[in-house]
Order: C-alpha cells, then sequence, then structure tokens
C-alpha cells in the first residue's frame, strides 16, 4: 500500500496543476528595476534599547565620566570626531565613513513623553505615534499604502528576518520578509500552494473578501518570491561580509540594490542591546558587527556607483540612562543618537549641539529633536512622499539630505 | 448564495461560538438540530476549575511575594521562575481551550483576554485575572469589569498602584474609559482627570489582593459626566455602566469578533439596547446572537480570520496531536504574532486582516504539514527583550546564544518538532463515508465554510493511496488551504 510521507503528500497535491493549470503569475516576469537614480532607504534597528552615550561618547564632560566612573569610555580609546564627541572603539567603520563625510551623527533623539518599556516604545518609533496614541499600522507600511497603489509587485520594502515587524504593516499593504532569496523562494514555492492559487484562479472570487484577500496575499507572496530570487541573482557580491545573520542580511541587501530589484526601504535588526548587565563586551560584539557591516556594504555601493542613492539610518527604542547602575549595565532611558549614512549627505558630521547632560529629566536626557522629523525627512527629501499623509500631520524637516 | 441548510448552520454555529466544527458532525440516524446545539452551547459549566501553573502555588506562600530577593542572582532566579509561570499558564490554558466541553466559555474567555488586555511579569497576578476573566466571561459585564479593574493585575499594568491624592495618575482611569467601556468621544478630558481623582487609592497589597489605600485617596468632590459628587472607583465603574455608550461599544466589539467585522449600525444599537436593558447579561447578549437568522447570513459565514491561538486550539480539537515540548506552542504562537498574556498593547490585539501578512500567512499554510507530516520548523522569532521569553522557545539556549548570529547555527537549529498525532478517533468520523465521497466529508469536518471549487481535484490525487492514508493526505491539505485559515 502506498504511504503518504510529506515529500509523497507534496508531489500527489501539485498533480492537479502541473500540466495546464500553473498560474500565469508564476511563469512571466516583466522586468521591474527602477532606474539607477532612485533613492533607497535601509532601516536598522538597534533592538534592545541601545545605549546612546557609549556609542557616541561626550568624552569632554565631567559628569559623564562622574556618573560612569567603571562603564564609561576614555577619551583616549574613543574615536574622536571633534572636540566634544568621539565614538566607541568597535565602531570604526563608522569612523573610516565619518572620515570620508559620509557619516551623520543626530544627537537627542526621542519624543515627548517617552516610555521606557521596550515593546511600547518600540511600537512608537515603528508606527510613529506619541507617546499616548496606539496605532496599528507602521510607518513604512503606509508609505507602501501610500506609494505602491498598483505595484507589479509588492516588494517596495522588504525585511530581512522571519517575521514581520510592526513598522511595515500598512493598512492595505504589508512589507514582505526575506530570510533570504533562496529560503523564501523554497518557503513560498511549495508546488502545492501553487495547485490552490490555481484552483482558486478558476473558482474566481465567490464574493467573501477575506478568502480573495488570503489569496491575493498568496498569490502575491508567491510571485514576489519569484521575481526576488530570480531578479537577486544578477549581482552576486563577493566583499567580505561578516559571517554574521546581520552581515549576511546586509549583503543581501547590497545584492539586491545592485542587481535593480524595485524595492525601496529594506528594514534590518540587530541586537540584542539591552546591555542591564555586564555592557561592555556586549556592545563591543555587536558594534563590530554593525560598523565591520556598514563599512563593506557602504565601499561595496560605492564600487558600484550607488553610495550616492542609498541611506542607511539606524534608530533604537530608547537611549539608557546616563547613570550606570550595580551591574556592569545600564536602565532604560530615553532620548538617544541615530547615525545617518549616505554617500548623498548635504550635511554630515555632529548635526547638532551635544546632548545636554546638565538639564537631566529624573536622570534621563531631554529630547532635542523629535524622530518623526527625521522620517519626515527621509519620506519627504529621499523618497519623494507624502510625508504628511503618512505620518499625519507637519514635521519640520532636517537639512542633512 | 442558496441559504444554509441546518447542518452548515450548525457547523458556522460551532465555529464561531468554539473552535472547531466537530459538535456539528450527523451522526448516522442522529441529524444535528440547530436549537438544541445553541441551548447545550450556551448551557452553564456546572464548574470552571481554576487554570494554575506550578510555579504560582511556591510563589503564592504567605510572605513570598513580600520577600525581597536579596541578590542579584535571586533576583534572576525569582524571574525566571515568574517567566517560567506564565509559560505554563499559557500552555494550560491552551489544554483547557482543547479539552473542555464548554467552548464557547473559552472562546468568551480569549474575547475577554484580548478586551482587558494586560501585560505583567507576575505570574500569580495574571493567573488570577485570568480565572476572574474565565469565571463572569459569560455572566454579568459589570461584574466582571469590577473584578477585573480590582485585580492586581490591571493595577499594576495600569499604574494605579503610583495614582495618589497628591500625584494623580490618570493612566488608569483613561483605560478604564476609553477601552473597557465607552469608547472615545464620549467624555472630556476632564472626565479623565476627575474619574482619576476617584481611583486614587486603589491599590493591591504583598498577596495581590485588592486593598483601598484609605490615606492616599483624594476625598473631594468630582465632577464626572455631568454629575457632582465625593465619588470614589465604585461610584465611577457604576456611572460608566448607566451611559448607553458603553453597551454600544460592548456590544460594537462583540460583533465584531463573532459576527462580522464590518460592523452593521442598526444591528448593533438594536442588540445593545437588549444589553442595556438586560443589565449587561453576556450569555441573554450571546443568545439573541446565535438564535438571530442573521448570524447565519451568508455574509456572517466563513469571512472570519482566524486568530493564531484559535487556529491552534482547532487543529488540535480537530485531529489531536501531542507535542514532544509543549513550548512548540509559545514559539507557533510567537511566530504568528498572537502570545497569550503578552498583547501587543493596552488595545489588545487588533485582529482581522492584522493577522496576515507574507510571513505568516505561508506559515499558516505550512503548519498542518509541520504538525502533521513532521516538516521541519526553520524559523526564528524576534526578541521579545526583558521579557518572559528569553531563553524560550525558537531560541538558542542561553550559554550558546552568542552564537545564533551565525547563521548556520540558526539553520542546524531548524528542527522537526516531534509532534505525535492521534488519528484514531478522527478516522472513526469516516468510517462511513464511501471513499468516493472522502474529499467532500473531509473538507466538511475542517472547513467551517464551503469547501473552494476546485477542492476536489486538488484532493482526488490522494486517493490513490490507502484509505487511512487517503484520509490523513486529505485533510492535512484541507488544512492547508487559505480556506482553512477562516471560519
Amino acid at each position: 500500500m502506498l504511504i503518504i510521507n510529506r515529500r509523497r503528500f507534496l508531489q500527489l497535491g501539485s498533480l492537479a496543476s502541473v500540466s495546464t493549470m500553473m498560474p500565469k503569475f508564476l511563469k512571466a516576469f516583466e522586468r521591474n528595476a527602477l532606474p539607477p537614480e532612485n533613492k533607497v532607504l535601509v532601516v536598522v534597528q538597534l533592538s534592545g534599547g541601545n545605549d546612546g552615550l557609549n556609542t557616541v561618547i561626550p568624552y569632554r564632560n565631567d559628569i559623564y565620566y562622574k556618573l560612569r566612573p567603571a562603564l564609561g569610555i576614555r577619551r583616549e580609546s574613543a574615536l574622536g570626531l571633534d572636540d566634544e564627541l568621539g565614538l566607541h572603539p568597535a565602531l570604526k567603520g563608522l569612523k573610516a565613513l565619518y572620515d570620508d563625510g559620509a557619516l551623520g551623527v543626530l544627537n537627542s533623539v526621542g519624543y515627548p513623553n517617552p516610555d521606557r518599556s521596550h515593546f511600547r516604545s518600540m511600537d512608537i518609533w515603528q508606527t510613529a505615534s506619541d507617546s499616548k496614541d496606539i496605532i496599528t499600522t507602521g510607518w513604512i507600511g503606509r508609505y507602501l499604502d501610500a506609494q505602491c497603489n498598483g505595484c507589479a509587485h509588492p516588494t517596495q520594502a522588504l525585511e530581512m528576518d522571519d517575521t514581520l515587524s510592526l513598522a511595515l504593516k500598512g493598512t492595505r499593504l504589508r512589507g514582505l520578509t526575506v530570510p533570504d532569496p533562496n529560503r523564501l523562494y523554497a518557503s513560498a514555492h511549495d508546488r502545492m500552494f501553487g495547485a490552490m492559487a490555481a484552483q482558486h484562479r478558476d473558482g474566481a472570487g465567490d464574493g467573501h473578501g477575506n478568502v480573495d484577500y488570503l489569496y491575493k496575499t498568496m498569490t502575491e507572496t508567491m510571485s514576489s518570491a519569484a521575481y526576488i530570487y530570480k531578479e537577486s541573482k544578477i549581482y552576486k557580491s563577493k566583499a567580505p561580509y561578516p559571517d554574521t545573520a546581520f552581515g549576511k542580511g546586509m549583503k543581501t541587501i547590497a545584492e539586491m540594490i545592485l542587481s535593480g530589484i524595485d524595492t525601496r526601504v529594506y528594514y534590518i535588526s540587530l541586537g540584542s542591546f539591552d546591555t542591564h548587565v555586564n555592557q561592555h563586551p556586549q556592545q563591543q560584539r555587536l558594534f563590530t558587527q554593525l560598523g565591520d557591516t556598514l563599512q563593506v556594504f557602504t565601499s561595496e555601493l560605492k564600487k558600484n556607483n550607488r553610495f550616492n542613492d542609498v541611506a542607511v539610518m539606524t534608530f533604537s527604542e530608547f537611549g539608557r540612562r546616563v547613570g550606570q547602575n550595580a551591574s556592569g549595565g545600564t536602565d532604560h532611558g530615553t532620548a538617544n543618537c541615530m547615525f545617518l549614512v549616505s554617500g548623498g549627505l548635504k550635511k554630515k558630521g555632529v548635526l547638532n549641539e551635544v546632548p545636554d547632560l546638565h538639564d537631566l529629566d529624573e536622570g534621563d536626557l531631554r529630547y532635542k529633536v523629535d524622530f518623526k522629523n527625521v522620517y519626515a525627512t527621509l519620506m519627504r527629501k529621499w523618497l519623494d512622499a507624502d510625508d504628511r499623509n503618512i505620518l499625519g500631520g507637519r514635521h519640520s524637516y532636517l537639512d542633512f539630505i | 448564495m442558496p441559504a444554509m441548510d441546518e447542518q452548515a448552520k450548525a457547523r458556522h454555529l460551532c465555529w464561531r461560538a468554539g473552535f472547531d466544527g466537530v459538535a456539528a458532525m450527523a451522526t448516522p440516524g442522529q441529524p444535528v438540530r440547530l436549537k438544541p446545539l445553541i441551548r447545550k452551547m450556551l448551557q452553564p459549566s456546572p464548574e470552571i476549575a481554576a487554570i494554575t501553573a506550578p510555579e504560582i502555588a511556591a510563589l503564592s506562600l504567605p510572605g513570598t511575594a513580600r520577600a525581597k530577593p536579596a541578590s542579584p542572582e535571586e533576583k534572576r532566579a525569582l524571574r525566571k521562575q515568574q517567566q517560567q509561570g506564565i509559560r505554563h499558564l499559557n500552555l494550560a490554558w491552551l489544554d483547557t481551550m482543547v479539552a473542555t466541553s464548554s467552548p464557547l466559555q473559552e472562546k468568551m474567555s480569549l474575547f475577554w483576554h484580548g478586551h482587558f488586555a494586560c501585560r505583567v511579569g507576575n505570574a500569580v497576578h495574571n493567573g488570577r485575572l485570568l480565572n476572574v476573566i474565565r469565571q463572569h466571561a459569560l455572566g454579568d459585564f459589570g461584574t466582571l469589569l469590577t473584578a477585573v479593574s480590582k485585580s492586581a493585575a490591571m493595577l499594576q499594568f495600569l499604574n494605579n498602584q503610583q495614582n495618589r491624592k497628591q500625584h494623580p495618575n490618570e493612566n488608569f482611569a483613561r483605560e478604564v474609559m476609553e477601552l473597557f467601556t465607552m469608547g472615545r468621544g464620549n467624555y472630556t478630558e476632564d472626565d479623565v482627570k476627575e474619574g482619576a481623582r476617584a481611583f486614587t487609592g486603589w491599590a493591591y497589597d504583598g498577596d495581590g489582593n485588592f486593598r483601598f489605600r484609605r490615606s492616599v485617596h483624594d476625598n473631594g468632590v468630582k465632577t464626572f459626566l455631568g454629575k457632582t459628587g465625593n465619588f470614589d472607583g465604585d461610584d465611577i465603574l457604576k456611572m460608566l455602566l448607566e451611559q448607553r455608550a458603553t453597551a454600544y461599544h460592548i456590544t460594537d466589539k462583540l460583533y465584531r469578533y463573532f459576527v462580522n467585522e464590518t460592523p452593521d449600525e442598526a444591528k448593533i444599537k438594536d442588540l445593545a439596547g437588549r444589553f442595556y436593558q438586560s443589565n449587561y447579561d453576556i450569555r441573554a447578549l450571546m443568545r439573541h446572537i446565535f438564535e438571530s437568522d442573521w448570524f447565519y447570513d451568508p455574509v456572517n459565514t466563513g469571512n472570519r480570520i482566524k486568530s493564531p491561538v484559535e487556529l491552534l486550539v482547532g487543529m488540535r480539537r480537530s485531529i489531536p496531536v501531542t507535542f514532544a515540548r509543549a513550548d512548540t506552542q509559545l514559539l507557533v504562537q510567537r511566530l504568528l504574532g498572537q502570545v497569550l498574556f503578552y498583547p501587543p498593547n493596552v488595545a489588545g490585539w487588533p485582529g482581522g486582516r492584522s493577522w496576515i501578512d507574507s510571513s505568516t500567512l505561508m506559515f499558516r499554510m505550512r503548519l498542518p504539514q509541520i504538525v502533521y507530516y513532521d516538516e521541519t520548523l526553520d524559523m526564528q522569532p524576534k526578541d521579545m527583550p526583558d521579557e518572559m521569553m528569553m531563553d524560550g522557545p525558537g531560541r538558542p539556549p542561553a550559554q550558546r546564544r552568542r552564537y545564533a548570529e551565525n547563521d548556520r547555527f540558526v539553520r542546524n537549529y531548524a528542527r522537526r518538532i516531534d509532534a505525535d498525532p492521534h488519528w484514531d478517533a478522527y478516522m472513526k468520523k469516516f468510517q462511513q463515508t464511501p471513499s468516493g465521497e472522502l474529499p467532500a466529508a473531509v473538507s466538511r469536518v475542517l472547513l467551517a465554510g464551503t469547501p473552494p471549487a476546485g477542492s476536489s481535484a486538488l484532493l482526488k490525487p490522494y486517493a490513490s493511496a490507502g484509505r487511512e492514508e487517503a484520509i490523513k493526505a486529505m485533510s492535512v491539505a484541507v488544512m492547508s488551504l487559505p480556506e482553512y485559515q477562516l471560519c
């Protein structure tokens, strides 16, 4: 008697479709590459709350060393940017970008009434909501809703992960997760799913909104997966990215950009920066990854004349308290620094004043720049999108691009 | 679309009021009748056994909660114990949803678990709140509201411990009005401020029991929703229940959950009026919904996207399965975006289409193969920093975590979940089914709505296998259909 295992199960399941019913969308693709002058945004999320004061170090400030007797980074170890500020010693890659005029540093970025819970503050950053409001869509998702009317493939925003962040969930549209193009293709290109899609197309919509919605999501995922799988092979990177998930993810992003895939926003996370205990080795390790990877990434773009069109933005859900704690770490704080990396920066270097350690809010930094202004700037000036519609309201634009 | 027959109506009822359609199966000579089924669904459970976890007993010993951990190690150990307790509560509740003969009881509790969203790190508080909700899930809404509002979990989550006469904290009052009762647009900021004053002093003690702390209560006169008096928290809740907006807000939410995510204002208004008249009798409201003809209109059937927990429970109820590691079920919850006791924010899980994106849909469709055909599960959930699941499922053990960035390691972590399906009882349902009718019969058992037009073509190739193998394969195939995500 025939025993059905998983392999056999899938073979049989695809029989219905093999000859005639293969859906059209899996066959042909119009090449839909963006013209090379189109701008690309790469969002790097430093998960867990990165300690901004040990990232960009105010090494002329006595209060800094007084409040961080063990954790403070000495001036001679820091990678000096100017008289006031230096980078964490592990961020050599970013220092090189700074010297190159391709790094912008924004200090004291945050929002009013800061929340110190990871999940709440991360939601605030990802949805671009006010502290009091709950929004269930993300800022990049709403960008998709606004920009992607009738896109050929919903591949305008990709996240390099297994699961999708709230930031990429819009009302109508959602970004696509790409663990890597091969795995995405393998999981979405199950032949049985192809057969299912075909039978639904043949049966046509029955008027039940959500059935059609599910099939639409399924076929778009399959078609996007096939598109990315095929097109991302045009450019193969040989650059020496670090052998880490973050390094691999950035390598894939470079390959997709240089292959001409139509993605405008890439989203990738690195972590965990939640350094309550024993902060030094943890930050050292993660920053080495961050700096080294970004250095390889940017030089590859530069070599291919695309660095002027690509901007990298880093953020974290909050900074950490100014004072160290008793466990060689720091606890949840508020305002934080952000990095902006691009060959196309109009203003570079340290973009605003040094964090003010005299005027603290119960031991925490006060924010000077609302992060929504950074988003608005990138939406309007970089991606040419309607930031007011996407972010709901007016925000002032910064001048780094 | 033709009107539904009695059998189809019964299936719809069972899926919406519970987690699966098994109870709607007719047996030869015993057709299913809708009316008695509704009655059975709504029957009060004789006893609602409390859900608990082994850690809770240890953590509830007198004085344990009050004892301050001395060293960082003790602190860590205690936190781990709390986390473990919440994970065990999660799994114990899942098991109850699977095993219960009163599925509506648990489905309603799941609804309230989202409505009264709460996220705290204390296992004892979480367990108590859950059992309060389960106790009153089909009872009187006013009693439920009061019990939830006086629970240590909610008082902690909404910062009412910090709400004192000298330093009012408005969070609790605001959420009680905005989320639990009237909804936005029915009160002013002044009402929030005055309400917060009335709730000053609502607190809990070291054992998690409600305490009214008179010394921090604001005894002054307050003006709330147009009335003036020396109100306390109980008065505020009473006044909120007197507002018809509260009945409407709750009914609207129930309608979207149980009937259709697109609200029908006229129907909701009518239902809300009845709910108000009945003094907020939840069971009576649900009875009225289930007995209404419109509940069985085609537009209200087979169109609701199951939540991840509903999906998982439904699978287990239809085809029982034992997981080698029960934690696997937490991994599934995390990958699909609904972890019990960890709602995303105070507003709970938004539900509907927000459950679905490319990643979650493909994973939902592969899940039956992962569970019943031993396909590898090669996905990693996102981190939940500082939260319960630090060393949870899907994460490499702590000592090896530093290698987790290494892709090769992540791949090695891809694994079979070693589930052990129990097909026997399920197979018996098809004893009388002629082979040619198997595709239709399997679809009827597993799908809430009508099977998709092409499904018999899709299932046909499996018929060449032996009967049992064919039923298994057809069942897994039906569960992999997008239609299985709906009820």
